[in-house]
C-alpha cells in the first residue's frame, strides 16, 4: 500500500469509526453503500484532503461513488493532484 | 385513473419488503386518555388490556392533568377551534404571543417563536438563518428531525462522534474560514437517554467563535433543578444560541414547538422559516393548554422531584436486578439487547405480563445496539415502578440475560 492511501485509510479510521468498533477496513472496503461513511461526513474527508494535498475537489466530482472506497478516493487525488 | 395495477403492484412489493425486514409498524390503540395506566387494543380488533405505560414521552405527567384539560376547554371557549390562517395573514392571538413570551421566560432567551411541531421547527431554522458561507458541524446522533432540517439548508455540513469534545474542536479549527460555524446538538439523546456535555460545548463555542444549537425536547420542564432543560443542568443558561423544542412531550403532550433564542435569529424564523410561513401555527386550545403548563411548572418543582426520584429509583432496580442500562440522568432508560429479535421477543412478553415497552433495533438504532427504550413519567408512583421492576426481571430470566454485559448477550443471542 502507498504511502497517500495508507493515510486516507488512518484517517477514514480515525474518523468514522468508534473505538470500541470492531469492523476492519482495508482500501477495498465500500464506505458510503456500506453505511461507513454518510453523505454528512463526506465533507470532512473532502476538506482534509484538499488541505493534505493542496488540491480542490469540485463538488460536481465529489460523488458518493468517488468516495466509496480508500481505492476510489485515491485515484480522485491522483486526478486532481495531476490536474 | 393513474393509480394503475402496476404502480399498486410496485407499492405492495415495498411494503413487502418493510415487512420481510421485520421494520413494519404497526399502531396500538389506546383506548382514553395518555397517562400511566392505559387500556391498550392490540392488535386491531384484540380484546383491551390493561397495561402499565413504559414508553410515552408524558415526562411530567401533564398530559391529562386535570388543569390543563380545564385551560384547553377554556380557551377553545374564548379562543375558538381553528384559526384557519397562518400567523402573518390573520393566524396570530393574542394567547400564542402569550406563550412566545413564557417559553422565552422558562428557557432564558431572548425571544421565541412558535412552530406546527419541533420537527417544523428544526426544518425550518437552519435555512432561515445560515447560508453557503456557513457550516453546521452536529453531533452524530442527533434526532433525524434535525438531520432533515440540515439538508433543507444550503450551508456545509460535518458531524462529530458522539459527545466527543475533542472531534468537535478539530471540527471547529478545520472550519475557520467559514462565516459562521453552528455547533448542533441535542440536549437529551432520544436513544440513548444521555446528556450532552453542553458546558464543554459552550466552553468550545467560545474558544473557536461558533454557535451552539441545541435541540431540548426531552429536556424542556425537567432536566435541571427548576427543569428548564440541559442548559441549566449545566450550567450555561443564557448561553445557548438556538433552542428548539417540542409541547408534545413533557411539556403537555399535545403538539407543537418553537425556536427560542438570539432575537434576530427569531425575527429570522418570523421572516423567512417555511414551515412558520407556510402553515397555520399550534391551535388556540393547545395554546392555552401549554400556558397552563407552563403555569404549573414554572413556581413549583414538585413533578419535576418526582420524576427524578422515579427515574433514580427505576435506574438503580434494573442495575440490581442484572440489567444492562445505558447510564445517564434522564428519565429515558434504555434496557440493552443488542439483538432485534432478543429486543421484539421481551417487548411481547413484558406486554403479556402488564408493561408496554417498546423494542427499537436497526435501522432507528446503530446495528447490534438493540435495546427495550424505558421512559419514566411523574404520572408513575412506586407501585408501577415495582410492577414493572417485577416483570422485567421475570422476562429477563426467561431469557437467561440478567447479569450479562454486551459481549455475552452477543455470544448468546448473535448481533
Amino acid at each position: 500500500m502507498d504511502d497517500q492511501k495508507k493515510m486516507i485509510l488512518e484517517y477514514v479510521i480515525a474518523e468514522y469509526l468508534e473505538e470500541d468498533d470492531d469492523q476492519e477496513i482495508d482500501c477495498d472496503t465500500e464506505l458510503i453503500s456500506g453505511g461507513i461513511v454518510d453523505s454528512f461526513s463526506m465533507v470532512s474527508l473532502k476538506r482534509f484532503l484538499e488541505k493534505k494535498y493542496s488540491i480542490q475537489i469540485p463538488d460536481a466530482d465529489a460523488s458518493p461513488e468517488a468516495f466509496d472506497s480508500v481505492n476510489k478516493i485515491s485515484d480522485l487525488v491522483d486526478r486532481f493532484k495531476n490536474a | 385513473m393513474t393509480y394503475s395495477a402496476n404502480i399498486r403492484a410496485a407499492l405492495e412489493q415495498e411494503l413487502g419488503g418493510i415487512k420481510e425486514k421485520g421494520l413494519f409498524k404497526e399502531e396500538r390503540f389506546i383506548l382514553g386518555p395518555q397517562k400511566a395506566d392505559i387500556s391498550v387494543e392490540y392488535p386491531s380488533g384484540a380484546p383491551a388490556s390493561d397495561v402499565i405505560n413504559f414508553c410515552a414521552n408524558n415526562y411530567l405527567g401533564l398530559s391529562s392533568h386535570p388543569d390543563v384539560v380545564k385551560a384547553a376547554h377554556e380557551g377553545l371557549e374564548t379562543h375558538g377551534y381553528g384559526m384557519s390562517s397562518v400567523r402573518f395573514i390573520c393566524g396570530t392571538q393574542d394567547i400564542h404571543r402569550t406563550l412566545e413570551q413564557k417559553l422565552t421566560e422558562f428557557l432564558g432567551t431572548e425571544d421565541t417563536i412558535l412552530f406546527p411541531s419541533c420537527m417544523d421547527a428544526n426544518a425550518g431554522v437552519f435555512e432561515a438563518v445560515l447560508g453557503p458561507e456557513d457550516v453546521m458541524i452536529a453531533d452524530r446522533l442527533v434526532h433525524a428531525s434535525i438531520i432533515d432540517g440540515m439538508r433543507l439548508c444550503a450551508s456545509m455540513r460535518d458531524t462529530y462522534k458522539h459527545s466527543d469534545m475533542k472531534h468537535l474542536e478539530q471540527k471547529l479549527e478545520m472550519h475557520q474560514d467559514k462565516r459562521i460555524r453552528l455547533i448542533i446538538t441535542d440536549g437529551v439523546f432520544s436513544m440513548d437517554g444521555d446528556l450532552a456535555k453542553m458546558d464543554e460545548i459552550v466552553a468550545l463555542a467560545k474558544k473557536w467563535d461558533a454557535m451552539v444549537f441545541t435541540d431540548e425536547s426531552h429536556s424542556s420542564g425537567f432536566i435541571g433543578k427548576t427543569g428548564r432543560g440541559v442548559h441549566e443542568h449545566c450550567g450555561v443558561m443564557g448561553e445557548i444560541d438556538i433552542i428548539t423544542t417540542t409541547l408534545g412531550k413533557g411539556l403537555g403532550g399535545a403538539s407543537g414547538g418553537c425556536v427560542s433564542g438570539r432575537k434576530e435569529i427569531v425575527e429570522l424564523c418570523r421572516q423567512k422559516a417555511r414551515p412558520y410561513l407556510f402553515s397555520n401555527t399550534v391551535a388556540p386550545v393547545i395554546v392555552s393548554g401549554a400556558i397552563k403548563v407552563l403555569d404549573l411548572i414554572s413556581g413549583n418543582t414538585e413533578r419535576r422531584d418526582k420524576l427524578e426520584w422515579n427515574t433514580n429509583y427505576w435506574r438503580q432496580g434494573l442495575t440490581d436486578a442484572g440489567f444492562d442500562i445505558k447510564k445517564g440522568d434522564s428519565p429515558i432508560v434504555p434496557v440493552m439487547l443488542y439483538n432485534a429479535k432478543l429486543a421484539q421477543d421481551m417487548s411481547r412478553d413484558l406486554y403479556h405480563e402488564g408493561i408496554y415497552a417498546v423494542g427499537f433495533f436497526f435501522p432507528v438504532v446503530p446495528q447490534a445496539a438493540a435495546r427495550i427504550r424505558t421512559q419514566l413519567s411523574a404520572d408513575h408512583d412506586q407501585a408501577h415502578l415495582d410492577k414493572g421492576l417485577a416483570a422485567f426481571k421475570k422476562v429477563g430470566e426467561k431469557h437467561g440475560i440478567l447479569g450479562l454485559g454486551k459481549k455475552e448477550i452477543i455470544e448468546k443471542f448473535g448481533k
